[in-house]
């Protein structure tokens, strides 16, 4: 509170002071509540990170990673594999259609065109996973045979990837200069050029950082993946359709609420690997950012 | 937003001249660009096509009531309102709008104060050396996955709702209703509240938090020289200057808090055909409905079960949308104010 400017108080009356104490005592009040918030999300994040770590390591073994779940005990390597194969093909079908949504919102989106893709790039973000599982159900799984499969689970969450990559990708072409831009033009390079030779490549390492955050949406999503991947006790079959596949969210949400420690263990053990996996992708994402953005 | 054309299409005057010609690269960009909105489209079309035999039989009551009943699965279904239905089948979705926004208002309720309050401790209150690291714990509530609050919530937040928070209200609030019931199990209407309270909390404070970063130093020393403390010049000034942010902030948690689905789903205790009438009622919400519900609605051989589940899903969708789009304009509106 050393900021605060009172006028100096010649011979004021002592009302004065005590409407002057009122008032930095109803300020340090205002501080203290600010922190206390901050203390009630901090503490449940640390508990949350705590529970995870601890139950997590203690039901791990080498058995768990090796091994394919047998009903509610066995291992989660099926699991493993599975998000794995699930979340590089949503990186595989997102990144490419997300990249080039945001290539063209960055460098041709001021039209209306572009303001219409970049609003709803914003509303797709908000539909919620469940209802875009449902639709992948509804279309994919239902009406075009797929039934439970590694392709409709995949195309789904390549959807919910997508308005991040798009958004983030036109995000990184914004800061670069557009001297650079014009410089490539005087050489005669055509919009093509430009785009796959000069702009791309300076902005790879934003757009990495973009991918890794997609990678760690897919890698801790769930619900729209129970309507489209199905799960599976055994380790992928290579087929993209017509065969259900495991995953580790799966396990976490369906094994807590079993009654055996066996199937605790798993779904804690399945927690700690989807927990580190999508904070040591966050924190490195921000490291990246951190250390260009400057 | 941005009026000045940015990009190639800044740097290059001549896309201006030459008319009708676009490059087979840029028809292909627009094709990838198109993707977003074509989904967003199919979403809607798809479900309700899927849905039509079953927004057909429930009709405008299907909003209004509280029952889910399959009905006989074991009989042959009979046409009812031009539709093959199990008999006895009623489908209605008022629980499960109630379940969702009582638990999205009541996470509401907790979360803005907090996030308000974290926001400015963030933004003004610590110091620049601390803000980064306690902004990331912020940030890291966002990222932790949904199934993983969900058990956390199991673990450890149902029983302090169950054991703890129930029997303080209901000795404080004996006459409360409302507050009062101290049994249950813990699974229901205050753990759903509370878990997607700190869900939605980072949404809301991060935008609150870039919000107040906005604001130009030349309105807070206007303030100090009026002779303000800081936390009045805080409290006084900016909040109010960046309000349509703080609007949109809230109701972009909002639009998050309406469809989520897995922590919720793992908390609520599902209810079925049962309003929530305490806050340790078991509930649904909508979006853990359709998740719940899937396995037994495919029992249903008339698929009517299932499409009603779509039903609820295209009005989840249309909740939704809707709530995103308001948000975004507001928060938009708020940047640009003090731009």
């Amino acid at each position: 509170m050393t900021e605060v400017a009172i006028a100096p108080s010649f011979n004021r009356a002592a009302t004065k002071h005590r409407a002057v104490a009122g008032r930095k005592l109803r300020s340090s009040l205002g501080w203290a509540f600010c922190g206390i918030c901050f203390l009630l999300v901090a503490a449940p994040l640390i508990d949350i990170i705590l529970l995870v770590l601890v139950r997590g390591f203690s039901a791990l073994s080498v058995d768990l990673l090796t091994q394919v779940t047998q009903g509610v005990s066995g291992g989660l390597l099926n699991a493993i594999e599975g998000t794995i194969v699930l979340s590089i093909g949503a990186l595989i079908i997102g990144v490419p259609i997300g990249v080039g949504a945001g290539v063209y919102l960055s460098e041709f989106g001021d039209g209306r065109f572009g303001q219409t893709v970049r609003f709803l790039a914003d509303v797709l973000t908000g539909v919620p996973s469940i209802v875009l599982g449902y639709f992948s159900y509804v279309t994919m799984v239902i009406w075009l045979g797929w039934q439970f499969s590694v392709l409709a689970a995949s195309i789904t969450l390549a959807i919910m990837i997508l308005p991040y990559m798009a958004k983030m990708t036109e995000l990184v072409l914004r800061q670069i200069p557009i001297p650079m831009r014009e410089a490539a033009y005087a050489l005669g390079a055509g919009d093509r050029k430009v785009v796959l030779r000069v702009l791309l490549p300076v902005a790879l390492p934003g757009i990495l950082t973009a991918v890794l955050l997609s990678l760690a949406i897919s890698v801790g999503e769930t619900a729209p993946l129970i309507y489209t991947a199905g799960w599976s006790n055994y380790l992928w079959d290579g087929k993209l359709v017509r065969s259900p596949i495991g995953y580790l969210t799966y396990v976490i949400w369906s094994f807590i609420n079993q009654p055996f420690a066996s199937a605790h263990a798993l779904a804690f053990a399945a927690a700690l690997l989807v927990m580190m996996t999508v904070l040591a992708i966050n924190l490195a994402a921000r490291a990246i950012l951190r250390v260009r953005g400057g | 937003m941005d009026s000045a054309p940015t990009g190639l299409a800044r740097s290059v005057a001549k896309g201006k001249g030459r008319k009708g010609s676009i490059s087979p690269f840029r028809m292909t960009l627009i094709g990838l660009a198109g993707v977003i909105p074509v989904v967003i489209g199919a979403v809607l079309l798809f479900l309700v096509v899927y849905a039509w035999p079953a927004i057909r039989f429930n009709g405008i009551d299907f909003l209004l009531t509280k029952t889910w009943d399959l009905g006989n699965l074991y009989a042959d279904p009979v046409p009812r309102h031009g539709v093959l239905a199990p008999i006895g089948a009623t489908y209605g979705c008022l629980v499960f709008v109630a379940g969702t926004l009582a638990s999205s208002f009541l996470a509401l309720l907790v979360a803005v104060p907090i996030s308000l309050g974290i926001a400015v401790f963030l933004a003004e209150g610590v110091k620049r050396v601390l803000r980064t690291p306690f902004a990331i714990v912020v940030e890291l509530l966002a990222v932790v996955p949904s199934v993983v609050y969900g058990l956390w919530g199991i673990i450890v937040l149902v029983p302090i709702a169950a054991h703890i928070i129930a029997p303080v209200l209901a000795a404080v609030f004996p006459f409360i209703p409302f507050l009062a019931q101290a049994g249950g199990s813990g699974f229901g209407l205050l753990s759903s509240s509370l878990v997607l309270a700190l869900m939605v909390i980072p949404v809301i404070t991060i935008t609150v938090f870039e919000a107040l970063n906005r604001i130009p130093k030349e309105a807070k020393e206007a303030a100090y020289a009026l002779g303000t403390t800081k936390f009045e010049m805080v409290f006084f000034t900016m909040l109010p200057m960046i309000r349509p942010a703080i609007i949109g902030a809230i109701i972009l948690g909002l639009g998050r808090a309406l469809g989520e689905t897995m922590a919720v789903l793992m908390v609520s205790g599902g209810a079925l055909n049962y309003m929530p009438t305490t806050l340790m009622s078991p509930i649904s919400t909508m979006a853990s409905f359709i998740l719940s519900q899937l396995d037994s609605a495919e029992q249903d051989q008339s698929g009517l079960a299932v499409q009603s589940l779509a039903e609820i899903a295209i009005v989840l969708f249309v909740i939704t949308v809707i709530v995103n789009i308001v948000a975004r304009l507001m928060v938009r509106k708020g940047a640009g104010v003090s731009r």
